[in-house]
């Protein structure tokens, strides 16, 4: 039976991990996702899983770990935030190049400096180019059920890709909010188990794992990395139909919120999903026609689906939670509006850069961009290619 | 009953503000409401100024965002009432609580030109009462589900005295004496 629990995000995202039973946890701590590893290694300690708890003496070496275990043939999950993950770079990209379905849970925070613990989205934009996948969580329950559902996307045959299950830090990870738990025994059966076909502890297949490549096969490498990425949005979307049948609660690649109608639509990822809901109804009581498009899988990017969601609005605004310092605009707008573009989608469209370091998004600043949307429909234009809300110029 | 409530805490850290937030977002939820208890990080140490917050709700909570606009405001220290401004953004048709043996009429003229309700507790006495050490959160948990109606009594208290026996499952003596803390406080709180 399911059960209905209060809990903050890390703790929720902890009872996936203790659900899943991993065989190889390896972690270091880092706020804000450190409450992980910490409920975790309690779970180790009282028997509740039979995981092998390495405390590792840096997040370097935790991704390492994970990928030795991984490539031995052990399901293998960490977590990690920020300057952890950055610390663990060029190891992301051995992980997804060797096809190591490594589970990862991110809890979002600025990157230094100046040094700030809160949430913005810069760890997960700097491994977006790591062949990784990325699904964000807009609150603790999809933190969780995105959890629950990394491994059957992650292992299935056609893909065999590390994924990290995204969740913004403090404001969901430290938050106590409501939360249906499931069942362990549903859990477990729902990801079962892990049973590699290629593994370096198997006697009857001697393999090699990271060999080098001369240029006269590294691109075949790349090539076929990028094929296993393709298969992604398929495998996602049937192992979230799977889950539904189950569990009842509903994923898409995307989360379209009073689009049908909509002449304009805000586009964004995380937490402040919840909140940007909470305004598209006080502007719709007020006779706004909008909606809002949340980004669920960000790599592989749903360039289709978000083109299609958007392809009847006026004007839309992309709101990003990290800057790209490229003079034009942040990373979600940039693939956005790439998506429009390609699809032949044409309307107008203004990006914004918002709650960096744990800046809140607020009424006002949504305001002032169905404001800059209406200006851009009369023919006027914006000042620079981007710009940020809330900030003291 | 209120529907739904929005409460900020100021405290300074290590007196348990954030503490007395989650257990507030605790016994909400054991009495069947929709709930958020989380604090707000800065620098945090001992002694600095802190702020946690609530939302309490019969409808599921989608805002993630610190609360601009509470319906009331709880100070577990009266130091803090010249250090933050405490009362900024409080409804008048709400209202703030203060941990002070300084009555409500003295109270008010600390804050500013705020025209809702000031209530007090003067949870130092009471927590040395009940529970023989200074920690205000249990009176100050008493004292605003006694003044926010967002709760009935009784169901409070059960529980409270369940989640008491589970946080303090390693030390139950300290079960009984957060009980009267919150009771004491829940009786004692006066306004003006």
């Amino acid at each position: 039976m399911s059960r209905k629990d209060r809990l903050s995000g890390n703790e929720a995202v902890a009872i996936a991990m203790r659900q899943i039973n991993p065989d190889v946890m390896p972690a270091f701590p880092i706020t804000p996702s450190t409450e992980i590893p910490q409920y975790f290694s309690n779970f180790v300690a009282n028997g509740q899983v039979d995981t092998e708890f390495i405390p590792v003496e840096s997040e370097h070496s935790a991704m390492s770990a994970a990928i030795g275990a991984e490539a031995a043939g052990a399901r293998t999950l960490t977590a990690t935030s920020s300057c952890g993950m950055a610390f663990m770079w060029e190891e992301l990209y051995v992980a997804s190049s060797n096809r190591l379905p490594i589970a990862m849970a991110l809890v979002n925070r600025a990157l230094s400096g100046p040094i700030n613990i809160n949430a913005d989205h810069s760890d997960a934009m700097g491994a977006r180019d790591t062949g990784w996948i990325q699904i964000f969580s807009e609150n603790n329950q999809e933190a969780y059920d995105n959890f629950v559902m990394a491994y059957p996307i992650a292992e299935h045959e056609d893909v065999h890709l590390p994924i990290m299950i995204c969740q913004d830090g403090f404001i969901t990870s430290h938050a106590v909010e409501n939360i249906v738990i499931e069942d362990d025994d549903d859990v477990k059966k729902f990801v079962g188990e892990y049973e590699p076909k290629h593994f370096l502890l198997n006697a009857d297949e001697p393999l090699a794992v990271g060999p080098y490549s001369v240029t006269n096969y590294y691109m075949e490498a790349r090539r076929a990395q990028a094929e296993a990425m393709a298969h992604v949005p398929g495998v996602v979307l049937e192992v979230a139909k799977k889950f539904e049948s189950i569990f009842g609660r509903h994923y898409g690649l995307i989360e379209s919120y009073r689009m049908e109608d909509a002449d304009y639509a805000f586009v964004l990822m995380g937490s402040a999903a919840g909140t940007m809901k909470e305004y598209v109804d006080g502007l719709r009581k007020e006779g706004e026609k909008v909606g809002l498009v949340k980004v669920r899988m960000f790599r592989p990017f749903p360039a289709k689906e978000v083109a299609q969601a958007l392809s009847h609005v006026k004007a839309v605004a992309v709101l990003d939670r990290a800057e790209s310092f490229n003079n034009v605009g942040g990373p979600l707008s940039g693939e956005v509006l790439r998506a429009l573009f390609l699809q032949k989608v044409r309307c107008e469209a203004a990006d914004y850069v918002y709650g960096l370091g744990g800046r809140d998004l607020l009424m006002e600043h949504v305001r002032s961009v169905l404001e800059d949307l209406k200006k851009l429909c009369a023919g006027e234009t914006l000042p620079a290619f981007y710009r940020y809300l809330g900030v003291r110029e | 009953m209120k529907e739904s409530l929005e409460i900020r805490w100021h405290g300074r850290g290590g007196q348990g503000a954030k503490t007395a937030a989650l257990l507030l977002a605790d016994v909400a939820f054991e009495t069947g409401k929709h709930v958020q208890g989380f604090p707000e990080y800065g620098p945090e140490r001992m002694g600095a100024p802190i702020t946690a917050y609530n939302r309490i709700s019969d409808q599921p909570i989608r805002l993630h965002t610190n609360i601009y606009e509470p319906d009331y405001v709880v100070v577990v220290d009266e130091t803090l009432l010249e250090a933050v401004d405490v009362t900024a953004g409080l409804k008048k048709e709400g209202g703030i609580l203060v941990n002070t043996k300084r009555s409500a009429e003295e109270i008010r003229p600390l804050l500013h030109s705020y025209e809702g309700k000031v209530y007090t507790v003067d949870a130092r006495r009471i927590s040395m009462e009940s529970l023989g050490k200074y920690f205000p959160n249990s009176p100050m948990l008493g004292a605003i589900v006694s003044i926010c109606n967002i709760m009935e009594k009784e169901r409070f208290f059960t529980e409270m005295r369940k989640l008491f026996q589970h946080k303090f499952a390693k030390k139950p003596e300290v079960v009984e004496g957060n009980m009267k803390a919150l009771e004491m406080a829940y009786m004692e709180v006066s306004d003006v």
